[in-house]
């Protein structure tokens, strides 16, 4: 009964209910759009000057053009990361509702209730994405990628975005309460941080540098960076692509795994 | 859907004399750890009749209901609905059936016909069917004027409709209603009341319900099983388990002081009234029972003003039988002092009568 076809009916299904809920409950999404646009501007603004003369960016402390070539690209990765928010809030909040209940005691396929979630989001948060590169190109980035490089790079984007929708998924099913649901995915929204996004990692002490080399947003953010700015990427982007596999599957196993497991108690 | 539900009925053997029955469990058990909700559930609900789930909270409805909707797995035991094994094919389980569950199940950010809508889609009808089916449901249930307002503005009893017209989107045969009533105004349980008849009797369809109100198994159900700590301590019509219970009595009243004291002597067990000048005899009101009754009296002459007979009320039945099982289970239940996560609502029935 739960035939393949089925399953994508009803993923639609699912999915024409999570955009309505976005479109009802917007300020969720534009906070997380927000968060993005406003460290742009700090970064760009506020802290760009010092930052950009501080790791050597040419143009010296009163460009801020340069810095926000070197910035732009983190701060788009981690509109993608404070999606897993959004993401990881609404499936618990759902899971609180009877109507999970009410969709366990149907003959719908069981996985559509999570795939519409997740495709949900991945599609917010590509519109946050254009939203935040379209603020970025208005205050001075100017990225030199051919429509090659953009199409690899908006790929790369909605690879990472369906891995950490996946895992926040997971974590929305796994949290308790919808608080600890929107706190679980902070540690992602920080990551990037703490890897290439605001400064090389060749600026940080030792022990710092060596988790940002080898943490997987690092990768990720210079194949971004690489394919935008058209630099050499080298071999972060088999890294950056095995990461997001990799992530995408841990989440997805995960958040089935779960998903089977909570009926409510 | 039409082809699923064809397959349900064409499963359950089609034989004159017995039909199977739409639901059907046979020492259903569920236990957490070591703490047991249910011990040996047995129970055959025919087609087309109410069956009444009756028990204080914390007694294990919720969690039969959520073994027989395939919620969740009974730890030992079998159970058939419509024809089918719960754990063998759940899925034809599923498009048998259709679930109200004790909170209501509706999404709130999406207005009455859209929920009605979203279920259409899921039962995969085709979308002018599925119109057409909403808007003869929100016609049904009195929720047109409503019907584009969101749910989260419905009032209790607005949102119980919307979460029954939901369950009703895909036809189901049979339909499981946990405590449908619970914190519902008295015009509102009157009005569900109304709706869950009408679907046996339009419909006939097969009705699973639990529910704390005494009265709202005496008014719905064919049957009533009674469940006190994940046990069955009585089933049958609500007027067999009234008869089962001492408290019934037979009351004749006398015109005077003389009929009084004779009769008196005549029924040692009897409680007399001087002042009313009735004699309370303990008994229940069958027609043999009165007639014994009325025989004594008349072999001895003596003439009784008025005879009335007190059937206990299900109030009597329920707290005797549970009463009764938390004696004799006294040690079990002090080692496990709840056995289900349900016990906010406080036991109501007494003072929350609808008439």
């Amino acid at each position: 009964m739960s035939t393949p076809s089925y399953a994508l009916r009803d993923s639609m299904t699912m999915l024409r209910r999570n955009l309505k809920h976005a479109q009802r409950y917007p300020s969720m999404t534009v906070s997380l759009v927000a968060m993005p646009i406003l460290m742009l501007l700090l970064f760009v603004y506020v802290f760009g000057g010092a930052l950009g003369h501080g790791i050597g960016m040419p143009g010296g402390a009163n460009d801020h053009g340069a810095y926000v070539d070197y910035v732009a690209p983190g701060i788009i990765l981690m509109t993608v990361t404070s999606g897993a928010i959004s993401t990881a809030v609404s499936v618990s909040m759902d899971m609180t509702e009877g109507i999970v209940n009410r969709f366990r005691t149907m003959a719908i396929a069981r996985s559509s209730v999570l795939t519409g979630h997740v495709v949900g989001s991945v599609v917010q948060t590509l519109i946050s994405v254009a939203l935040v590169t379209g603020v970025a190109l208005a205050v001075g980035f100017r990225p030199h990628g051919t429509p090659l490089q953009w199409a690899a790079a908006l790929g790369l984007l909605t690879l990472l975005a369906f891995a950490l929708t996946w895992l926040a998924a997971a974590m929305g099913l796994a949290a308790k309460t919808v608080e600890s649901a929107s706190n679980a995915p902070m540690p992602l929204t920080f990551l990037p941080f703490l890897g290439s996004a605001v400064v090389p990692p060749e600026s940080m002490p030792t022990g710092l540098r060596w988790f940002a080399e080898y943490q997987p947003f690092t990768p990720i953010n210079e194949t971004l960076r690489g394919l935008l700015m058209d630099t050499p990427v080298g071999s972060s982007a088999t890294a950056a692509v095995a990461w997001c596999a990799g992530l995408a599957l841990v989440g997805y196993v995960w958040a089935l795994t779960n998903f089977r497991r909570t009926a409510k108690r | 859907m039409d082809a699923d539900t064809a397959a349900a009925s064409s499963a359950a053997p089609p034989s004159a004399t017995t039909r199977s029955p739409a639901i059907r469990t046979l020492g259903l058990h569920k236990s957490y750890g070591d703490k047991v909700v249910l011990d040996g559930i047995d129970l055959s609900i025919p087609e087309g009749t109410i069956f009444a789930l009756l028990g204080p909270n914390g007694a294990g409805k919720t969690t039969t209901v959520q073994i027989l909707t395939t919620l969740i797995p009974a730890t030992a035991g079998q159970a058939q609905v419509a024809g089918h094994d719960l754990t063998r094919s759940p899925g034809a389980v599923r498009s048998a059936i259709g679930v109200t569950g004790q909170f209501a199940a509706l999404d709130n950010l999406l207005t009455a016909r859209e929920n009605l809508l979203l279920m259409a889609d899921l039962h995969h009808l085709p979308r002018r069917e599925g119109r057409q089916r909403a808007a003869a449901l929100l016609d049904r249930f009195d929720l047109t004027e409503a019907a584009a307002k969101p749910v989260a503005t419905f009032s209790g009893g607005m949102r119980r409709k919307l979460d029954l017209a939901m369950t009703l989107v895909g036809n189901p045969r049979i339909i499981f209603l946990d405590e449908p009533t619970t914190g519902l105004d008295p015009r509102s349980r009157r009005t569900m009341w109304e709706i869950i008849r009408g679907l046996v009797a339009d419909d006939g369809v097969t009705i699973f319900l639990t529910t704390q109100y005494l009265d709202e198994a005496d008014q719905l159900a064919d049957r009533i099983a009674v469940l006190d700590h994940g046990k069955l301590v009585a089933e049958g019509t609500a007027e067999e388990l009234k008869r089962r219970i001492p408290g019934g009595h037979i009351r004749l009243r006398f015109a005077d002081p003389d009929g009084l004291e004779s009769a008196a002597a005549l029924f040692g067990s009897a409680a007399p009234d001087r002042e009313a000048l009735t004699l309370q005899i303990p008994g229940d009101g069958s027609i043999p029972t009165l007639r014994a009754v009325l025989d004594v009296l008349d072999s001895a002459s003596i003439e009784a003003e008025a005879l009335t007979v007190h059937t206990p009320d299900l109030d009597d039945v329920f707290l005797t039988l549970t009463d009764r099982s938390r004696r004799s289970d006294r040690t079990a239940q002090q080692a496990h002092p709840r056995t289900a996560p349900h016990s906010h609502d406080s036991l109501n029935s007494r003072t929350e009568k609808a008439r």
